[in-house]
């Protein structure tokens, strides 16, 4: 083995784990993106809530500052002593990492939205759900996806050092190669997938973005 | 008969913003009937668009009533209240993210009224706006600014609402384009019969478009009238200086009457004889007399030409008269005679009384001062050049 190149060791681990490889790959992948979806459950609906307040706004946004502000292998450490090992602890993790980004855009792009629009709105007669779903998120909803990908990239990173509490993985296939003697082959082959998951979920969410942007904003 | 109730009335209200002690608007009470054209007009700062804000509910009344169609607003169902009630405001307030169409519509969208009436209605509505039908399915960002307004202005009809609240729709509009808009929302409150309700700080405006002008300022209300009463019996001076100097002295002009003009007439009785009459033109310096009976009224006129040439023939005053076909009133005002007077070949015009009396005349002479006036005001524009040369 040691005689091969590093490349060739790194060909050779996929023709014999191709299918361990893509199992861990869709685990990190699912784990990131649970954790993204409970954070948007939560933050989505906080966002606009704080929005009609800016004292609240800047205080829950305060917080959502300070969570994130704590280094990601301390706060999976802190939240393993109360959950223990396992999945779980990873996904909560994630989901307390993915508020930041979700809340503070949803909070900004609800914000955003031209005061003379929502004024018009209400003075023809849309009721407060009316106006949310008529005007508020429409206008918003390119802020609001742009939080949801800086979310996801930030999940899959975090997902990656999960392997630590036993959550499985892409990392999984990193710590083994660091535990291995020469194991650079093996570290790449579980951080070059890692890396390739982060830029494709922002390739996509770009895509979304523009996507749901409303016609008649796009340029 | 029943009277009708207004289709707004304010009953002493009064708004204070939950942050000030200082009112917005204090005690202001006045009735604003259907089919009205009615300009709220302040400084900024004078509470009108708050006012405005209060008949759809967009700000709370603090003390007092509002009442619209005789009910208070308070008892009305929001929603409800707001969709009966047409809305522009000053930056048009179109949803970017809808199509024209859409934006046209949504008021009966919120009504729920069925697909084909909706797109009927805004195939109607887009014709009034006098922009063609294919503007439909595009987006507001691109329009014009104007055409926007346009839409905006519109909208508001879209589910028939009989009252219209319009805060500074045209503010931010070039010349033209808003002198355009004026005259389609003239043209629309005219032939529709619609209740404007209508906030604006440009006298221009509210003289051209309102029926009943409502001055306001520092939050209380200075003035209700129609524009011609505003214009001629000012309150006081903010309203003065809310109307400008130019168009008070243009006012001024405007009323005067032709009493106010009229100088003495010279005059023959009927009976007369010529060499009287030739006597009294040259005492005169005229060369035209008018003709009046026993009991002062106008006959005619005698004229020195007619005088030369038929002396030798006739000798009475009444041989040579010839009528006169244009007088006017003392009542009536000389802006409506200004251009008859002038086109007319005669040095001057009779000013008779109902009964046909002779009071008066106006020369074109009397019309020179009236000019001057409005052109120079009270101002003597003498003097001023001899200060500005003083300093």
């Amino acid at each position: 083995m040691s005689k091969l190149g590093l490349w060739q060791q790194f060909i050779y681990y996929y023709q014999h784990n191709g299918s361990y490889v893509l199992q861990q790959f869709n685990r990190t992948f699912l784990i990131s993106i649970y954790g993204v979806l409970f954070a948007a459950v939560v933050g989505i609906p906080i966002g606009i809530f704080i929005s009609r307040n800016a004292h609240l706004g800047n205080f829950v946004v305060e917080i959502a500052n300070f969570i994130q502000t704590i280094p990601s292998l301390a706060l999976l450490s802190i939240i393993m002593i109360a959950m223990g090992l396992g999945v779980m602890t990873v996904i909560v993790t994630v989901t307390l990492y993915s508020l930041l980004p979700i809340i503070k855009n949803t909070y900004t792009g609800m914000k955003s939205v031209d005061k003379n629009v929502i004024d018009s709105g209400k003075g023809m007669g849309m009721t407060k759900w009316q106006l949310l779903y008529l005007v508020r998120l429409p206008l918003s909803m390119s802020v609001i996806i742009a939080g949801l990908k800086n979310a996801l990239v930030i999940a899959i990173g975090i997902t990656s050092i999960g392997s630590f509490v036993g959550a499985g993985g892409l990392g999984d296939i990193i710590i083994r190669g660091t535990n291995a003697t020469n194991g650079s082959a093996i570290i790449l082959a579980g951080a070059l997938p890692t890396a390739l998951m982060a830029i494709l979920a922002d390739l996509l969410l770009n895509f979304l973005q523009k996507w749901l942007q409303p016609k008649g904003l796009r340029n | 008969m029943v009277e009708e109730s207004p289709m707004v009335e304010f009953k002493d209200v009064t708004k204070i913003y939950s942050k000030s002690k200082q009112p917005a608007v204090e005690h202001i009470s006045f009735k604003i009937n259907k089919g009205e054209f009615c300009c709220l007009i302040g400084t900024s700062g004078s509470g009108k668009t708050t006012l405005m804000r209060m008949i759809n509910r967009m700000n709370s009344v603090t003390k007092g009533q509002v009442l619209v169609n005789g009910k208070d607003v308070k008892k009305f169902n929001l929603v409800n209240l707001r969709r009966k009630i047409g809305y522009v405001i000053q930056n048009n307030g179109l949803m970017p993210h809808m199509t024209i169409r859409e934006n046209i519509v949504l008021v009966p969208k919120l009504l729920k009224w069925p697909k084909e009436k909706l797109n009927e209605e805004a195939e109607r509505l887009i014709k009034m706006a006098e922009l063609p039908e294919s503007y439909l399915d595009r987006y507001p960002a691109e329009l014009s600014g104007g055409q926007q307004q346009r839409i905006g202005v519109v909208r508001a009809l879209a589910a028939d609402q009989n009252l219209i609240l319009m805060d500074e729709p045209f503010g931010a509009l070039d010349p033209i384009t808003r002198e355009s808009l004026q005259n389609l929302v003239q043209n629309l409150q005219m032939q529709l019969g619609k209740t404007i309700v209508f906030v604006t700080h440009d006298m221009d405006e509210a003289l051209k478009l309102a029926t009943k002008i409502v001055v306001l300022h520092d939050g209380k209300l200075i003035q209700v009238g129609s524009p011609e009463e505003i214009l001629h019996h000012p309150a006081n001076k903010f309203v003065e200086s809310l109307i400008g100097e130019e168009r008070l002295s243009e006012a001024k002009y405007e009323t005067v009457k032709v009493k106010n003009v009229m100088t003495a007439p010279v005059k023959i009785n009927l009976g007369a004889s010529l060499n009287d009459a030739l006597a009294m033109m040259k005492e005169r310096h005229v060369d035209t007399l008018l003709v009046i009976d026993d009991d002062n009224h106008l006959k005619g006129y005698i004229s020195i030409a007619d005088l030369q040439r038929k002396y030798p023939h006739v000798s009475s005053v009444s041989d040579i008269m010839l009528p006169i076909n244009a007088t006017v009133g003392p009542e009536e005002y000389l802006r409506d005679n200004f251009s008859r007077i002038l086109s007319r070949n005669g040095q001057y015009i009779p000013v008779v009384d109902a009964e046909r009396k002779l009071i008066g005349v106006v020369t074109r002479a009397s019309l020179v001062n009236v000019v001057y006036e409005k052109i120079w005001g009270e101002k003597k524009p003498a003097t001023e050049e001899l200060e500005k040369k003083a300093n």
